[in-house]
């Protein structure tokens, strides 16, 4: 249904931007609006027709699931019938309560789970870009051994998360190297902030990489000449940092944390394997949601599923809009500042988003 | 761009509303009809029997041995992951869209009631499975409401496992058969055996998953609590219910149990135990074997678990084979689960794969017993053995119980509150 739905509706913008919206309205029909429209048309729809197996396609596995889970959201728990001691064939429709249900005390664990969720994304991504950067700083530099040092940097990002969860825990053990090497005993899988650090420690070194891959990308195509001419104006190797490689760099970067905020907020083998499920320290969204699931409470587990879909779309949309993530390329919409940098990024942008 | 996504959006939202609205038609009308009557077991031919994948191989070589016999009636082995809520997940899955490609199902003891009440299972004809000849706790275990819902296939109970050459050399002579005991002999063996000062006395399994669940519910009903009535009612707000929690918590706070413990799932107590580190461990039979091929070979031995006032309460482990609802060919089925529940299967189990029977006479079979000498033991510790909660809403429960018992044990709360808190939990639990 809906992906029959959508390629009309597409079509239908296709002429509206194009042409103008003037075509459909009666404004005086002369005959060169009218050859222009029959002009754009065809080719808008043709374009239509084009991408219509993409919509189709995405229509069943991304709209169709979503609108499945949003449905399912609104439907509550099966009931125990007392007097067979069956549980109830249908699921009973609640309206909005599965979301409503987290402003009462029932929501303490899905806040608990929205703040580690926020924190875990805030530190770690905040600790990646940093690291990640570094990386590929070091990457980027000519010396001997780079292809070895660029090879091993690169390593814990080959290392699945499950597999890497499961080496961090032998590192955490309570008789583990962790512990060895700082010469203290912390149980670092029991309750408590230090099991947030061994999270945040095992993400950091498991997707630093991938930053550091994408912006060393963005480094690679930024022209050498600029470096020589900044040289000889005497820029001191920092300044040059700030005032070249950074902004050069920074659509790619933007794009590189973007993705990394989307896959942390979603976070959820890391924790659930190195620390353990039902561990409030380090409960995520996901994790309550999968949880939720396998309790047989579908109605509850998509609602946060849901909030959790809707605060990832969310920071992706200010991600688009305030810090101009360039996610489409050539999506620029105007604005003083973009069209200027505009400029720049195009040259890069087929390697970036490729 | 902007208008475009504002456009899309507006169109999903009135196919949203659209979807609710047929859905809503949709699923109003098959509420209310609940399965009614018993079940016939008609049909014949090829099933299926879906079980965590069997590192030993002795479920295929099972089998293969009915498939010999019946071959118009073939069983297929779905191997399902080894981790048990994978497998429940899995199955449960199956059970929602109704799919008949699982028959016969290997069932941990604990979700019985839960795949009853949702009618995933069928009941089963309790004359057809010798039931008076298994013992009794491990019946229970395939229960709800009174109906037989699964047979028992496999059981499994906590033993103390503790160092003979330590309790030797220190003149003891007989395991402790309660938690004083257990200290003072523990203090004993350090104050005479230079050897053993470094050691800690006990450990189980403590971390926060299933097994503190089982532990938990273990140190309660050894100090004379329950955690759930005959009926199935939460009462875990008692004196004698935190009598045993305090053992825990106590133990953990004075250093009878290592602080690191509270990390410890089976492998981490079984290899604190083989290198020496803790003189009493509670663990599952399985370790046995394990231990016979460690540093600690031939210096220990096991004893029923201690508890308040004498000999503890074990819970119970296992598996139970169940019908699934949805399935074709329920009378081979049935015929399969007979023979897979069958004496002489779990004579194989136990011989192959060294699976506790739920059979009674197997526990004093001599020649079974020559080679698995923990087992008159073991069937000390099943016979005592109080189930864990058989309740509907078991993941509720045991994620309740492990929460509040992590808390007291971790020192966060004190066991007056968290016994007072969990009993409100398991109440909502329970009452669906």
């Amino acid at each position: 249904m809906a992906g029959t739905k959508t390629p009309p509706g597409t079509a239908e913008n296709g002429p509206d931007r194009v042409a103008g919206g003037p075509s459909s309205r009666p404004t005086g029909p002369t005959s060169r609006r009218r050859a222009r429209t029959r002009a754009t048309t065809s080719p808008a729809r043709m374009a239509a027709l084009l991408v219509s197996p993409t919509l189709l396609v995405l229509s069943i596995v991304v709209l169709y699931p979503t609108l499945m889970a949003l449905q399912e959201s609104l439907y509550g728990t099966k009931g125990l019938d007392p007097k067979t001691g069956f549980i109830r064939t249908s699921e009973p429709f609640v309206g909005l309560r599965n979301y409503t249900d987290i402003l009462g005390p029932a929501g303490d664990r899905f806040w608990n789970a929205f703040w580690n969720t926020s924190f875990f994304t805030v530190v770690t991504v905040g600790a990646e870009t940093v690291i990640g950067v570094a990386m590929a700083l070091i990457m980027h530099r000519a010396f001997r051994g780079r292809a070895l040092a660029r090879a091993g940097i690169l390593v814990p990002w080959a290392v699945p998360t499950a597999i890497s969860a499961l080496l961090w825990r032998w590192i955490f053990n309570s008789n583990g190297i962790a512990n060895a090497v700082i010469g203290h005993q912390i149980l670092w899988t029991t309750e408590g902030f230090h099991a947030k650090v061994a999270v945040i420690v095992a993400e950091v070194w498991k997707t630093a990489p991938f930053i550091g891959l994408l912006v060393l990308a963005g480094l690679q195509v930024i022209p050498k000449e600029v470096y020589e001419a900044a040289r000889i104006d005497g820029a001191s190797a920092p300044r040059q940092f700030w005032h070249i490689t950074l902004p050069l760099v920074k659509p790619a970067l933007l794009v590189a944390v973007l993705f990394r905020c989307l896959d942390a907020l979603r976070m959820f083998d890391l924790p659930y394997i190195l620390v353990g499920a039902q561990k409030n320290s380090v409960e995520t969204l996901s994790m309550l949601a999968q949880n939720e699931a396998s309790n047989v409470r579908f109605g509850p587990a998509s609602a946060y599923a849901m909030l959790l879909f809707l605060y990832v779309f969310l920071i992706a949309l200010a991600f688009v809009r305030l810090l101009g993530a360039d996610l489409v390329g050539g999506a620029a919409r105007g604005g003083e500042s973009r069209r200027r940098r505009r400029r720049m990024t195009v040259p890069r942008r087929a390697e970036v988003t490729a | 761009m902007k208008t475009k996504t504002s456009r899309a959006m507006g169109c999903s939202a009135l196919l949203a509303a659209a979807g609710l609205l047929l859905s809503a038609c949709g699923s109003s009308g098959d509420g209310g009809s609940g399965q009614t009557g018993s079940t016939s077991f008609q049909g014949r031919g090829p099933i299926t029997y879906a079980a965590g994948k069997d590192a030993t191989g002795v479920t295929p070589k099972v089998i293969a041995r009915w498939n010999e016999l019946h071959p118009k009636e073939k069983v297929t082995y779905i191997q399902l992951p080894t981790d048990a809520d994978s497998q429940r997940q899995q199955m449960i899955q199956n059970a929602e869209t109704k799919s008949d490609a699982y028959t016969v199902l290997s069932l941990d003891v604990v979700w019985t009631s839960e795949f009853a009440a949702h009618q995933w299972i069928d009941r089963l004809p309790e004359n057809q499975f010798p039931l008076q000849k298994m013992l009794k706790p491990v019946v229970e275990t395939a229960r709800y409401r009174g109906g037989l819902y699964a047979a028992p296939a496999s059981s499994d109970g906590g033993l103390l496992y503790y160092r003979t050459d330590l309790m030797d050399k220190a003149g003891i002579t007989a395991p402790p058969t309660t938690w004083s005991e257990m200290t003072n002999d523990c203090a004993q063996v350090k104050k005479k055996v230079p050897a053993a000062k470094g050691m800690s006395c006990y450990a189980g399994q403590l971390q926060k998953y299933e097994g503190l669940t089982v532990n938990f519910a273990e140190a309660v009903n050894s100090a004379g609590g329950v955690v759930t009535d005959a009926n199935g009612k939460p009462d875990v707000d008692t004196p004698a219910a935190r009598k045993g929690l305090d053992f825990l918590a106590g133990s953990v706070k004075d250093g009878t149990i290592p602080k690191e413990a509270l990390t410890y799932q089976e492998e981490d107590g079984r290899q604190a135990f083989q290198a020496g580190k803790v003189m009493f461990l509670r663990n599952w039979p399985y370790m046995y074997s394990l231990a016979e091929k460690s540093p600690v070979a031939g210096k220990f031995a096991v004893a029923p678990l201690p508890g308040l006032d004498g000999p503890g309460s074990s819970s119970l482990g296992g598996h139970n084979l169940a019908l699934s609802s949805f399935a074709k060919n329920k009378a081979t089925a049935l015929d399969f689960m007979k023979f897979f529940s069958s004496e002489d299967s779990a004579t194989t189990f136990l011989k192959d794969a060294s699976l506790a029977p739920a059979y009674a006479d197997l526990y004093n079979t001599p020649s079974l017993v020559g080679k698995y000498p923990y087992l008159p033991v073991l069937k000390q510790s099943i016979l005592h053995a109080v189930p864990r909660p058989r309740v509907v809403a078991y993941g509720d429960v045991t994620s309740a119980i492990q929460q509040e018992a992590y808390a007291v044990l971790t020192g966060t709360k004190s066991s007056a509150q968290a016994l007072k808190d969990l009993q409100s939990d398991l109440q909502k639990a329970t009452a669906q």
